[in-house]
C-alpha cells in the first residue's frame, strides 16, 4: 500500500496540510509532499482534496521502479507446482521450453518449488535441466493455497530478478500467478501456446488464442519485468531426464506472517471416477447426444479404458445429466489438447470444437455426413457410432493385448 | 449480505474473425452477450440476496453499449448497476482492468462478497477476478463450483473449489472474492417484472475522475502488456474420411493410430 500526489493535478492548495491528523504533509514549491515515514495511509487528505490530486495505491513507487529496472533482471523462472509433494508434469514442460528461452537469453534456468518434504522433487528439477532450484520447504505450504504461495513467490522473485516466470495454466497456475503480477506491476500473458524470444529486443514472445482459438495473439511486455506466463498444459514437450545435469539448491524460509492465510483450506476431495484426469490425458474418448441414453456411455467407457484414456462428454450429454460437468469438454467446460481426441456421436458445435481443436489427432465417429466435426477431423467415419466404437474397442484391444 | 458482481460484455466469440486487409478484429454484426460463466455469477450473487438479504450490484467497465449487459442484469434481479466508462481506460490489459474495477468495487460501498466468472469467452484469462482480489487484498477462492454454507453473523463462507482431480472444501472469512465455474447453478430467465424494472433502472457511470484512480496506472499507462501481433490460426488440414463396414473401418483406423497408441 502507499499513497503519492499527481503533480500535475495538485494546485499546492494546502487543505491536505489541515485534513492530515499526522502532520505528514509539507507543501513544497506549491506541491504537496507526503513524508513517508509519519504517513500512516489513513486517507484524510485524499477526502480533503478538492483535485483528486492524491491517491492510495496497492503499489509503491518503488516496486514500480522496481518492475522498470530492466537491465537488473536475469534468467528464466519454472514455477514447478506439485500435488502431494510430486511436481506436476506441466512443470516440466516448461522446463523443457524454458532450457531453450534461457539458452537463446544466455542466463540461468531456475525451478521454483514450494512445499513439504520435497528435497527429493527439487533433484529431479535439476535433472530436467533446472541450474537453480529456489526451494520453500513448510509444512504451511503443503497444499496449494493462494495467500501464502503468492507471497512466497513475491518474495522470491524481488529478491532474486528473474527477467522471465513461467507457470502452468492450471487451475492453481491461474489463481496463483495473477495475484503476484498484480502485486509487482509485471505483465502477465494466460494461457499461451507458443513462447520465443526476440533476440535484439531481449523480449519474450508469448502467443496464445484468443476468442475461443478463432484469432492468435502475440503479446510482449517491454517495459516491465520479470515478463510473466501461464502456458497450457500438453503444449510443449517435457524436457528429457538427464541423471548427470548438475545444479544448486537453494533453500529459503520465511516468517510465520508470510505463509499465513486468511482462507482455510478444510480438505481435498478426489473424485477417482474414470481415474484419468481430463487435462492430462493423452487420449480423450467423448460422447455427445448421439449416444441416445446415459447407459450407452458404458461404450466410450470401454474404449477410453483399452486405451488408456479419459471420458469426455459434450455439453449436450452434460446438460442431459449423463456425465457429471467434470467431464465437459468445451467452451463453457474444459479446454484439452491430447494426443488423440476421438469424438463419438459430437455433431462439433463450435462451443464444442474450441475446447479440443487442438488435438495432435482428431478421429470423429458420427451418422450425419454434413456434421461440422468432420471440418476439424484427421480421421472421420461416416455410420452409426454403436456398431463402430464396439468394433473399435475390439480391434484396439487385440492390437494392445489388454 | 451486500456483493457485488463483476462482469463483462462480450462479442458472441465464435463469430469474430479477423479482415485481412486491416489484421483487426470484425466486430461489426457480431451480438454482444453477457459472458456466460458471468451469468452464473449473477445468478449465484441473487440467490445469497434472497437468503441472507442485501443487495446485489453489477459493476463492468467497458464501452457505453456495455449498459445493456447491466440492464439485463437488472432484469435478472440485480439492485444496481454501474457503468466504468472512460477513454482513458482504453487499452487496458488485466492489470490495469483490475486495478479500475478494484477501485469502483471500493466506490460502490461497504460489500461482503464479489463475484465474478472464471473467465471471460473472449479474453479467456481468468487473470481479472484473482486481480482485483490482490488490488483490493482480500481472499480469494477461484473456481468455486458450490457455496456449501454462508455464515453472515460470523461473516465466513465455506465453499468448493474445483481442481483438475475433484475439489477442495475451503473456508474463507468476509469480505472475500470468488470465481465461479458452471456447475454453481442454473441462471435463471428474465422476468416479465423484471425486465420493465430494467428499462427504468437508473445506471450509474463512473469514468476515471469519479474513481479517484492514478493515472499511470489505468489504460494503456498501466498495462504492462501489449499486443504485437494478432493473426489467423493455421487452419487444420483437410482430414481423411474412412470408408467401409464397421469392421473395416475399425481396421483402418487402429492401423492408422497404431504407432500412436503403442
Amino acid at each position: 500500500m502507499s499513497i503519492r500526489v499527481i503533480n500535475e493535478k495538485c494546485t499546492g492548495c494546502k487543505l491536505c496540510i489541515k485534513a492530515c491528523p499526522f502532520a505528514a504533509i509539507d507543501v513544497v514549491k506549491k506541491k504537496a509532499v507526503i513524508a513517508m515515514d509519519k504517513c500512516n495511509l489513513c486517507g484524510a487528505c485524499i477526502e480533503s482534496c478538492k483535485f483528486d490530486a492524491i491517491v492510495l495505491t496497492k503499489i509503491s513507487p518503488s516496486e514500480i521502479d522496481f518492475a522498470k529496472k530492466i537491465e537488473q533482471h536475469k534468467g528464466v523462472w519454472v514455477f514447478c507446482e506439485q500435488k502431494n509433494g510430486v511436481v506436476q508434469s506441466v512443470g516440466y514442460e516448461l522446463l523443457g521450453k524454458g532450457r531453450e528461452l534461457a539458452d537463446t537469453l544466455g542466463v540461468d534456468l531456475c525451478g521454483v518449488l514450494l512445499g513439504e518434504n520435497i528435497k527429493a522433487e527439487a533433484q529431479k528439477v535439476i535433472h530436467r535441466g533446472a541450474n537453480k532450484v529456489y526451494i520453500v520447504d513448510s509444512p504451511k505450504l503443503k497444499h496449494y493455497q493462494s495467500e501464502p504461495y503468492s507471497k512466497v513467490l513475491i518474495k522470491l522473485i524481488k529478491e532474486h530478478k528473474p527477467e522471465i516466470v513461467l507457470c502452468g495454466a492450471t487451475s492453481i497456475g491461474r489463481s496463483l500467478i495473477s495475484r503476484v503480477a498484480i502485486s509487482i506491476h509485471a505483465g502477465l500473458t494466460a494461457d499461451c501456446t507458443g513462447l520465443d524470444i526476440d533476440k535484439k529486443e531481449r523480449l519474450l514472445l508469448q502467443t496464445r488464442p484468443a476468442f475461443g482459438g478463432n484469432i492468435m495473439a502475440t503479446i510482449i511486455c517491454p517495459n516491465h519485468r520479470p515478463q510473466m506466463a501461464t502456458v497450457r498444459h500438453k503444449v510443449m514437450k517435457e524436457a528429457e531426464v538427464n541423471n548427470h545435469h548438475r545444479g544448486k539448491i537453494i533453500e529459503s524460509s520465511f516468517d510465520d506472517d508470510t505463509y499465513s492465510s486468511r482462507t482455510n483450506l478444510l480438505d481435498v476431495v478426489e473424485e477417482i471416477e474414470e481415474t484419468v484426469n481430463l487435462t492430462e490425458a493423452d487420449i480423450i474418448v467423448s460422447g455427445g447426444r448421439g449416444l441416445q441414453n446415459p447407459e450407452n456411455f458404458q461404450l466410450i467407457e470401454e474404449l477410453a479404458k483399452v486405451l488408456g484414456g479419459a471420458v469426455g462428454a459434450s455439453r449436450a450429454a452434460v446438460d442431459a445429466g449423463w456425465k457429471t460437468y467434470s467431464h465437459q469438454v468445451g467452451q463453457t467446460g474444459k479446454t484439452v489438447c491430447p494426443k488423440i481426441y476421438i469424438a463419438c456421436g459430437i455433431s462439433g458445435q463450435i462451443q464444442h470444437l474450441v475446447g479440443m481443436q487442438s488435438s495432435d489427432v482428431i478421429v470423429a465417429i458420427n451418422k450425419d455426413q454434413h456434421a461440422p466435426i468432420f471440418n476439424v477431423a484427421t480421421y472421420g467415419i461416416v455410420g452409426n457410432l454403436f456398431e463402430i466404437v464396439p468394433e473399435l474397442t475390439k480391434r484396439f484391444r487385440e492390437v494392445l493385448k489388454k | 449480505m451486500n456483493i457485488i458482481v463483476c462482469i463483462k460484455q462480450v462479442p458472441d466469440t465464435t463469430e469474430v474473425r479477423i479482415d485481412p486487409e486491416t489484421n483487426t478484429l470484425i466486430r461489426s454484426g457480431v451480438e454482444c452477450i453477457i459472458n456466460p460463466f458471468d451469468m452464473y455469477a449473477i445468478e449465484e450473487g441473487i440467490r445469497l440476496k434472497e437468503k441472507f438479504g442485501g443487495k446485489v450490484s453489477v459493476v463492468t467497465m467497458g464501452p457505453p453499449q456495455a449498459e445493456d449487459a447491466l440492464r439485463e442484469a437488472i432484469s435478472l434481479g440485480a439492485d444496481e448497476a454501474v457503468l466504468i466508462s472512460d477513454r482513458a481506460f482504453a487499452g487496458s490489459d488485466t492489470w490495469a482492468t483490475s486495478y479500475t474495477l478494484s477501485k469502483a468495487v471500493q466506490k460502490a460501498g461497504d460489500y461482503d462478497l464479489v463475484i465474478c466468472g472464471k473467465q471471460a469467452i473472449d479474453g479467456d484469462t481468468a487473470q481479472v477476478g484473482p486481480g482485483i482480489s490482490a488490488h483490493l487484498d482480500i481472499p480469494q477462492v477461484t473456481y468455486v463450483k458450490k457455496i456449501e454454507e454462508v455464515d453472515a453473523e460470523k461473516r465466513h463462507m465455506r465453499v468448493e473449489r474445483m481442481t483438475e482431480e475433484g475439489y477442495e472444501i475451503i473456508e474463507s472469512p468476509l469480505p472475500c472474492l470468488i470465481t465461479v465455474v458452471k456447475e454453481i447453478n442454473e441462471p435463471r430467465l428474465p422476468s416479465l417484472k423484471g425486465k420493465m424494472r430494467a428499462k427504468k433502472a437508473e445506471i450509474k457511470k463512473w469514468g476515471a475522475k469519479d474513481l479517484n484512480v492514478d493515472p499511470d496506472l489505468i489504460g494503456l499507462n498501466g498495462s504492462p502488456t501489449k499486443v504485437l501481433k494478432i493473426f489467423t490460426p493455421q487452419p487444420r488440414g483437410k482430414g481423411q474420411i474412412l470408408e467401409g463396414d464397421a469392421k473395416e473401418v475399425s481396421e483402418k483406423l487402429v492401423e492408422l493410430l497404431r504407432s500412436e497408441v503403442l
